[in-house]
């Protein structure tokens, strides 16, 4: 049979998850990693990163919107997904997902954006006009309240949201590795390791793309960058990046001491189907070199121009390895035969349902969704500054 | 009690809740069948499995199940003397049409039947976000097409490979011993053709069955025991290199 060498069982021949089941961990992966950046600053006072605190809230909520639209086209019965939040199934990880993403969403992300931007929309809704207007009044779901005493209630609130967000952001992601972590069944997959390797790396992915956008959106409105913030996020990267690196290796090492009977296969899968991918893509290029660009900033003194051109390049390659990584084990995942003597292979349809076309038009849309949010709600605060009496400074 | 058109509102969609529950439990009318006396299992007596084919093509017309996909399907094992962890199998097109001769020389050859285990602790439904796969309380684990999201997922949790996806209904697919016949005192497709009684349905809370004399003379094995499934699917003379 053609793409299958060894035996798979017959059954197995067809891989089950696509390439938008690749993409539905790396888009969680960026939430969570964006939501513990700027909790950072709200929480651990690293007032560095503040410039891009309220853009990373705005990058958590616009891929959080998107997160779900690969699962459900993915669905062969996308109708019933309604069904997970009727009747979960209590013993599956999966039946936890509705539940945990609306947590996310609505208890943590919406709410703790709302509450930092009240203030910004109660000004808007009263300084534009027309169909902006009526929008910011909707958003002000009638709290138009901003003397000095509410706006500390509400960063008191925000402060505690935040609190319950970090927890609710490692829960997200975590529990999408478990999703994987706790399938007996399949070796390359069953690791308690899986969750902590997934919330790592969703953090250093998350703290990329912030990095990269901030640095892509000041660039473009003929702003200065902060160098003092990119430094700091670039610091943090290098950290989290060795830690879920470490995790990485510990698991490999593991494997490969171990040897149990799956490994014979796995290892001829990683030299040969996923040599590229895994090899090449996602060890050498997305993590080992930027983990080297990056060290070199804080060994090295270098000047402005060559340490933005090295945080654009290691964050590039960081998100490049972290999809590699999502796809090694989503698609990796499925290659060989849980009989362990053959491997099937994986082919990608271009314009299907699944296909790249989608994965593409998913990967682009939350940026859509993103630049919408910037127009409507700000982040940089001097652009808005409307003014309106007795109200208090914008943070 | 006063119901207001409020109560109403709110009672509706909670009364339309309860209702799909007690249409999904009610199991396929069988007068006289009682889910309670039967527990079932299959038993394989490797040694007669003469790999014709038969089961696979009497499951696929019985069940309608697609081309390319299966639930019954007959593996052929070549292991050599030197290298018994890693045999040569093959099932062209799952056995359906029996197997060419081998062109393997030396060692031992033969054919293993594979299906549903019927796991007690099955993996599968498990993981199913919905409950749409099911043990019934007679120990055959089915699937609800009316319900199934079709995420796959139980088709990655199975350690069998038992699973496939139905093209047509994109719902999951699989063994289920013939349910619909075995509730109504026939035996499953498969068994039923098998020339050689290399597959008999059995039922574990039939003191009558000759399944326990069978278990209590031989050596019995199930697959992957190490994954703790408590596999229902009961096989004589198993080789430890079959996976």
């Amino acid at each position: 049979m053609p793409g299958v060498e060894g035996f798979m069982y017959p059954n197995e021949i067809e891989l089950q998850w696509s390439v938008l089941i690749v993409l539905y961990p790396f888009l969680t992966g960026l939430v969570a990693g964006a939501f513990i950046l700027a909790s950072l600053e709200r929480v651990f006072q690293v007032q560095e990163v503040k410039p891009t605190y309220r853009l990373a809230l705005l990058t958590a909520l616009a891929f959080l919107l998107v997160a779900p639209l690969p699962l459900q086209l993915h669905l062969g019965h996308p109708e019933r997904s309604y069904e997970m939040y009727l009747t979960p199934h209590k013993t599956s990880a999966m039946a936890m997902f509705g539940f945990v993403y609306l947590w996310y969403l609505m208890a943590v992300l919406v709410f703790e954006i709302w509450l930092d931007y009240r203030r910004d929309i109660v000004v808007l809704s009263q300084s534009t006009t027309g169909w902006k207007r009526m929008i910011y009044r909707v958003m002000t779901l009638g709290s138009n309240n901003i003397s000095e005493h509410a706006l500390h209630v509400d960063e008191r609130v925000g402060w505690v949201i935040t609190l319950i967000g970090i927890p609710s952001a490692f829960l997200l992601h975590g529990y999408v590795g478990f999703i994987f972590g706790s399938i007996k069944a399949n070796p390359w997959w069953s690791s308690p390791l899986m969750p902590v390797v997934f919330i790592f790396s969703a953090m250093v992915s998350g703290i990329a793309t912030v990095m990269l956008i901030y640095m892509f959106v000041t660039w473009a409105r003929k702003e200065t960058i902060d160098m003092r913030c990119v430094d700091t996020i670039a610091r943090y990267l290098l950290y989290t990046f060795i830690i879920d690196f470490g995790l990485e290796m510990l698991d490999l090492i593991h494997r490969i001491y171990e040897s149990d009977e799956s490994f014979r296969s796995l290892d001829f899968m990683v030299h040969t189907k996923l040599y590229v991918s895994h090899i090449v893509v996602q060890i050498l290029l997305g993590t080992v070199t930027p983990i080297t660009l990056l060290a070199l900033t804080q060994v090295v003194r270098l000047g402005e121009m060559a340490r933005k051109r090295i945080y654009a390049l290691a964050g590039c390659l960081t998100l490049m390895g972290i999809f590699a990584m999502r796809w090694n084990v989503v698609i990796g995942g499925q290659l060989f035969s849980k009989s362990f003597l053959g491997y099937t292979t994986y082919k990608m349809g271009l314009v299907t349902r699944e296909g790249l076309l989608m994965a593409i038009v998913l990967t682009i849309l939350p940026l859509i969704i993103l630049w919408g949010l910037v127009k409507l709600l700000p982040p940089w605060p001097e652009k808005n500054a409307g003014s309106l009496a007795g109200a208090a400074p914008a943070r | 009690m006063n119901v207001t058109r409020r109560h109403m509102l709110l009672l509706l969609p909670a009364a339309a809740i309860a209702w799909k529950h007690v249409l999904a439990g009610t199991p396929e009318a069988a007068p006289n069948y009682k889910l309670s006396e039967h527990w079932w299992s299959m038993l394989i007596d490797l040694p007669k499995c003469i790999g014709c084919g038969n089961c696979v093509r009497a499951c696929q017309t019985e069940n309608d199940v697609p081309d390319g996909y299966f639930r019954t399907w007959v593996e052929r094992y070549h292991v050599t003397d030197y290298d018994i962890e890693n045999p040569h199998v093959d099932s062209p097109d799952g056995g359906k049409k029996g197997f060419p001769p081998s062109k393997e020389e030396g060692g031992k050859n033969f054919f293993v039947p594979k299906l549903c285990n019927h796991c007690a602790d099955s993996p599968c439904t498990q993981v199913c976000p919905v409950g749409a796969t099911f043990i019934s309380p007679d120990g055959v684990v089915l699937v609800d097409k009316k319900y199934c999201l079709g995420c796959r997922y139980c088709v990655q949790a199975c350690p069998y490979g038992c699973r496939f996806i139905n093209p047509a209904t994109e719902t999951a697919e699989k063994c289920t011993l013939c349910y619909h016949r075995i509730t109504k005192g026939l035996t499953t497709a498969c068994c039923e053709s098998c020339p050689t009684g290399a597959r008999q349905l059995a039922d574990l809370k039939n003191p009558n069955d000759p399944i326990h004399e069978f278990l209590k003379t031989h050596s019995i094995q199930v697959l992957k025991p190490y994954m703790a499934t408590h596999a229902k699917v009961f096989y004589n003379g198993l080789d430890g290199s079959v996976r």
